[in-house]
């Protein structure tokens, strides 16, 4: 293989690996905002409040639809761990803070929830330090990957 | 009582994510397709830390929950996120990330905007 073949290849690599980063992130941001969404709703109809008692959570567990935001948070866990083995933790944290955006977002769009302005303020701040860290290389620990800014 | 359920949540959020960091990356690059799900359910099975870190993420679940019975949301969310910043800081010197002026800033924003959205 020559010099350009193998830019080529580990360029493509490097892209696709990016793409398949944020599509990890998308993917965990839609299934804890359907998971917690779930739950929300599930735990509304369970009429015990919760405590330290573990068999209260088993038996509101039995409710479908905190069964079933019970199962997309399973999945979520998952999917961030897949995304712990592309991308930094230092860029993993920042980025999938978003999902208070989302929760945020949800709870006006959805739920006709008043939102202050100090939330709005929390939320631009959420999405902008986001978008920041996002624009960073992704992995900076794996051998031949190099920051995209200076180190500190 | 409150500070101790925060310091249970945020000594075991920490721990889940160093764990799952450190653990993760050395366990190589995987994916979510279901064939990539049955594999990394596998190198979950196989690697002690990783079930380690599970743990400790129910137990930071469990103690937010808790923290909820008895202290209101707009104390519990900016509480959560003192793990975002002590994370970071053993990011840097224990996992050996490389922040970067950019990647520092930015974190510093979401932490603020976490604190200003629980307030």
């Amino acid at each position: 293989m020559n010099v350009t073949e193998r830019i080529n290849e580990t360029g493509l690599r490097g892209s696709g690996a990016v793409s398949k980063t944020y599509a990890i992130v998308l993917l965990f941001l839609a299934l804890r905002a359907a998971g917690n969404s779930s739950m929300a709703w599930g735990m509304k109809q369970v009429p015990e409040k919760m405590a330290m008692n573990p068999a209260l959570y088993l038996r509101a567990a039995l409710n479908p639809f905190v069964a079933l935001g019970i199962a997309a948070l399973i999945l979520a866990l998952l999917a961030r761990m897949a995304l712990f083995s592309l991308a930094d933790l230092t860029f993993v944290l920042p980025v999938t803070a978003i999902g208070y955006v989302v929760a945020v977002l949800i709870g006006k769009v959805f739920l006709h929830e008043t939102v202050s302005h100090q939330r709005w303020l929390g939320t631009l701040l959420i999405f902008a330090g986001a978008v920041l860290v996002g624009s960073t290389s992704r992995n900076t620990t794996s051998p031949g990957t190099t920051a995209e800014d200076d180190p500190l | 009582m409150r500070w101790l359920l925060v310091a249970a949540m945020v000594f075991s959020t920490v721990l889940s994510d160093m764990l799952q960091s450190y653990e993760m990356k050395r366990a190589g690059e995987q994916s979510v397709t279901a064939r990539g799900l049955r594999r990394l359910l596998q190198v979950i099975a196989g690697r002690r830390l990783l079930i380690l870190a599970i743990v400790c993420n129910a137990l930071s679940f469990f103690s937010f929950m808790a923290l909820l019975q008895s202290e209101p949301l707009s104390f519990a969310v900016p509480a959560s996120s003192a793990s975002f910043v002590v994370e970071t800081v053993l990011a840097k010197f224990v996992l050996h990330e490389r922040l970067g002026a950019r990647r520092t800033a930015g974190a510093l924003a979401v932490l603020a905007g976490v604190v200003l959205v629980g307030g």
